[in-house]
């Protein structure tokens, strides 16, 4: 009953969705308030009736169902109550599912927080979210309904596949989703404005939290998924450059560029088209990456079950969506006109030049993952594309971009004197410089790139200071928590991201730089010594796990000689697939992580659990600080956005707007 | 003198940080083993291609491995002990794509793509500043009427 | 023209989804041999239903044959077997069979189980000459023309469809 339940809600929702995605749309086009008013319920009642799907689905392998297909394929009655919901979003149509729920409650919080955006404005909005609902709802109807029954049911479902049954699968795919989704707002924002003909400041100001947010919520999203790898995958990696970790990744690169090109939007009116065209290229990568995972195009760890029909409609729809609104920019984007003028040497010249290193490392990570594709399609033979080119073409692009990181926010609007710029800078060149230079020789070892990246690492965080200062120095308020005071949250959130990636590259910098590893045999009571580290090992012994069979290892962790911790990595088996996993020991620290896993026994035999086995040591120094950062960079963008300007000038200013020009609106 | 004590903090801080974290460059990994390592992590696994030979179980990456030791030790420099693989998979075994005629897009398209982004922001960099109206100089009566209307005028309503 | 400029993201997308479309229709995890057109790898091994003989590549030069690479492991293998039987059967190409990875015990009684449909099979314990031939996964088969150079593989087990439109027209071709 309930998955039927279920089936109907999303039925309804696709017809609420195309009353959404035409009337408002309609109404806007013909100026008719009545059916412009037509958008804010229609939403709502989308996103209520998909939430009500998703509960049902939801409810279908909590109280495991196994008459439910979905259900039976990725769930088991073993399985704890967290993973069993989990597994609702854990195969292609569940995260489809979760998706569309995503969908729906952007589209919702769009409603919600628009008081003050003019009808047209906001009508345009959510018809084009409604457009985008429509396509994925004939999608989950058409060709992957999560609640196609299974006739007669199964006595026990095939289990969640192992590697999902993690916390990281209960929280990494909904931020992701959060992500990927918010981009649809301002892509919706930046199609309302072409379609409306008006594209200012004030357009500017509304999507820049709506973006920040969105952005936000990816970072967070890939971290998660990076961090998982690195302690579920048993081999120390964190990225992988995999097709769909890049296809994460190019979205994040044009939301960044976003964010900072509507900041110049917003504050000087200039780049708008070049802005409009970067909301759209976000969302639209959001969408490639979510048919790349789906079409069995290029192989993943990620990848979902394949289908080439399934391909096919999301390629159409790609097709439609982006080829309309990138068709809509070629026809409109001119008339969007120039804004403010700048100098060679500006805050503008050099978020110009962030936009355009952010822009060319995206499309070469996206040249290098499709480029095995383009070659095959042409019969030009079969290669792979991996981590060799990626790192060799990604570092010089971003190293720039971190350099400038430190100058944008000290820089002024349209003319910085250079010699002003290079007063308060030079002794965070000098931070840099020393870093660089003497920090590598206190680790233990000397080379041109980890010097390189240490050199970055301080100095974005000597100049993000030097950037406080120079504010605090030039307030004209009396004491200096008063002049810190006077700096808005927008500032702080700016200065906390910027930070964050200091944070970031230190971290990655110090792990690549200084990390070891070690794949060794040990026998029971034999140890291995690793710089100041021993590790010995103690044997393995079986235990049950509530849906396994876990093999435990214990391994002792020596530091200079005095005990600190025994770590247990595992090895498990899983009773309902018999699927294999191997689960890593870590001692998380904030100056690096102590890192072992099993390989195999060494005998071969997996009777003989009892004797030697392979054991692989890492010890990663600063690893965390990787995830550290990126969780300060999100961090920095939700600061950002709670800034108590876009709560009340919004109000202020639409009113005066709405108060003065009833002749523009009528001219839309 | 404010900033060269926060200097010398900093760089105090960051220096007592790595001490307590000092790593001794490894020393019974032979270099056989590094280096093979090394080049295994350029490697994809045919069974598992979404791993390296270094890092997949599968029974074809050991044996591969396992080949890749036998060349080493027998004097096969790494371009060599490449160039086998490939001459039996293909290119498709490599994680980093060789130079060649259909891969010249593919290394070069990321330089390309900067310089032509590079020469688009000299241009509109160029467009823009010559657009900058040119501030002339104003005589004394100029000067105390612009203060005036300074003077007159409400603060911004936001510091940025 | 000043539209121009603004049609370019509109005509760099235009060319990504025709490349995603033919894409659809492409199998990215199969690698194509570099050893088409080669001459095979050489190899001396001994037979498995004949252990005391050995079988060299240079033994079967002067006539088409075909490589059929398999194991009493392997699962796909069950899948061809009986259209290689067949093929056997029809006396129009000699299959000799490399029993990859495999125990030689184990390969003899899957075979006694099965049917042989080899005119000779030889024992590859360690899967050395498998990876001379490029094996990467069990089944694969090769066709080697006379003068002992490869002219063609099939990855995974052998369809009909493969046999009629692939390898039987070009077995025909070489055998002129």
């Amino acid at each position: 009953m309930i998955p039927e339940l279920g089936h109907f809600a999303l039925i309804l929702a696709l017809l609420v969705a195309l009353v959404q995605a035409s009337v408002p749309l309609t109404g806007a086009a013909l100026d008719a308030p009545r059916l412009m008013s037509v958008a804010r319920p229609a939403a709502r009642a989308q996103a209520l009736l998909v939430a009500l799907a998703f509960g049902c689905l939801a409810w279908a392998f909590v109280s495991n169902d196994f008459s439910v297909q979905n259900v039976a394929t990725n769930s088991n009655s073993e399985l704890p109550l967290h993973y069993r919901f989990a597994a609702t979003w854990g195969s292609h149509e569940g995260s489809l599912l979760l998706w569309t729920l995503m969908l729906g409650g952007w589209s919702f919080a769009v409603t919600l927080f628009s008081r003050n955006l003019p009808p047209p404005l906001l009508a345009r909005v959510i018809s084009i979210m409604g457009l985008i609902s429509v396509g994925f709802l004939l999608f989950l109807l058409l060709t992957s309904s999560p609640f196609e029954r299974l006739v007669p049911p199964a006595a026990e479902g095939r289990d969640l596949n192992p590697l999902l049954q993690d916390p990281g699968m209960v929280f990494h795919p909904p931020l992701l989703y959060m992500g990927y989704v918010g981009f649809s707002v301002a892509f919706s924002f930046a199609i309302a404005a072409l379609l409306g003909g008006r594209l200012d400041a004030t357009w500017a100001r509304w999507s820049r939290p709506w973006t920040t947010v969105a952005w936000s919520f990816l970072t967070i999203g890939i971290a998660l998924g990076s961090g998982w790898a690195y302690y579920t995958l048993g081999w120390g990696g964190w990225w992988f450059w995999d097709p769909v970790e890049n296809a994460s990744f190019m979205p994040w690169l044009t939301g960044t560029a976003l964010i900072h090109s509507l900041a110049v939007t917003e504050k000087r009116g200039a780049f708008k088209s070049w802005t409009v065209l970067l909301a759209i290229v976000a969302f639209s990568l959001s969408l490639v990456g979510t048919f790349l995972v789906r079409s069995g195009v290029l192989t993943s760890v990620h990848a979902f079950a394949t289908d080439p029909a399934r391909g096919v409609f999301i390629l159409a729809f790609l097709a439609i969506v982006i080829g309309g609104s990138l068709a809509l920019f070629a026809w409109r984007a001119a008339n969007v006109g120039l804004g403010g003028n700048f100098s060679v040497v500006s805050r503008e010249s050099m978020l110009l030049a962030n936009n355009i290193l952010l822009a060319v490392a995206m499309a070469s990570v996206l040249l290098g993952t499709l480029y095995p594709l383009f070659l095959d399609a042409l019969n030009l033979g079969k290669i792979s594309v991996g981590p060799p080119y990626f790192d060799a073409v990604f570092y010089p692009l971003m190293a720039p971009a971190v350099f400038l990181m430190g100058v944008g926010p000290i820089a002024r609007w349209r003319q910085a004197p250079l010699p002003e710029l290079l007063t308060r800078l030079k002794w965070a060149l000098g931070v840099g410089a020393i870093s660089a230079l003497i920090l590598p020789f206190v680790l233990g070892r000397w080379s041109p790139l980890i010097a390189f990246g240490l050199f970055l690492a301080a100095w974005v965080f000597a100049a993000t200071v030097a950037s406080l200062l120079a504010r605090v120095k030039s307030s004209h308020r009396g004491s200096i928590l008063s002049a810190l005071r006077a700096n808005s949250l927008s500032y702080y959130g700016m200065l906390l991201a910027h930070l964050g990636v200091g944070v970031f590259i230190a971290g990655v910098t110090l792990v690549k730089g200084y990390e070891v590893e070690r794949d060794v045999r040990l026998d029971v009571g034999e140890s291995v010594a690793v710089g100041r580290y021993e590790f010995k090992f103690l044997g393995v012994k079986p235990g049950p796990g509530p849906n396994y069979r876990a093999l435990t290892g214990a391994v002792e962790v020596r530091k200079d000689g005095r005990l600190i911790e025994t770590l247990k990595p595992e090895k498990r088996i899983y009773n309902a697939s018999g699927q294999p996993m191997t689960i890593a020991a870590i001692d998380t620290g904030f100056l690096g992580d102590l890192y072992v896993s099993l390989g195999e026994p060494v005998d071969g035999n997996a009777d003989n659990i009892a004797g030697a086995w392979g054991v692989r040591v890492y010890i990663k120094p600063f690893v965390d600080w990787i995830w550290m950062g990126a969780f300060l960079m999100a961090l920095g963008g939700l600061l950002a956005v709670s800034d108590r300007r876009y709560r009340l000038a919004i109000g202020r200013r639409a009113a005066a707007v709405a108060a003065a020009t009833p002749a523009a609106a009528a001219a839309d | 003198m404010i900033r060269g004590g926060l200097l010398l903090i900093a760089v105090s801080a960051l220096t007592l940080a790595s001490a307590a974290t000092k790593m001794d460059v490894p020393s019974s990994d032979t270099a056989l083993d590094a280096r093979l390592k090394r080049l295994e992590t350029e490697l994809r696994c045919l069974v598992c291609q979404n791993q390296t030979l270094a890092d997949s179980n599968a029974d074809l990456a050991e044996d591969l491995r396992r080949e890749m030791r036998a060349l080493a030790v027998a004097g096969k420099s790494d371009a060599e002990i490449k160039a086998y693989l490939v001459a039996r998979y293909g290119d498709f075994v490599l994680y980093n794509p060789p130079i060649k005629s259909t891969t010249w897009l593919l290394w070069g398209g990321p330089f390309a793509l900067l310089v032509s982004g590079g020469a688009l922001w000299w241009i509109i960099l160029r467009r823009r500043a010559a657009r900058l109206p040119v501030v002339v100089a104003t005589d004394a009566s100029g000067e105390a009427r612009a203060r005036e209307i300074l003077e007159a005028a409400e603060p911004p309503a936001s510091a940025k | 023209m000043k539209a121009v400029r603004w049609s370019i993201p509109l005509a760099i997308f235009i060319i990504l989804v025709a490349f995603l479309y033919v894409g659809l229709w492409r199998d990215p995890r199969e690698v194509p041999s570099p050893l088409i057109g080669k001459p095979a790898p050489s190899f001396a091994l001994t037979q498995l239903q004949q252990p005391s003989q050995t079988l060299t590549n240079s033994d079967l030069k002067g006539k088409v044959w075909l490589l059929n690479v398999w194991a009493s492991w392997c699962v796909s293998c069950r899948e061809e077997h009986p259209l290689l039987m067949r093929l056997a059967a029809s006396k129009v190409v000699p299959i000799y069979g490399l029993d990859y990875k495999d125990d030689p015990g184990a390969g003899k009684a899957w075979l006694a189980q099965n049917g042989d449909p080899y005119t000779a099979s030889i024992v590859d314990r360690d899967g050395r000459v498998g990876i001379d031939y490029g094996v990467y996964g069990v089944p694969e088969t090769f066709v080697v023309d006379k003068q002992g150079v490869i002219r063609y593989k099939q990855i995974g087990p052998l369809s009909l469809e493969a046999l009629q439109q692939k390898i039987l027209p070009l077995v025909r071709e070489l055998d002129k």
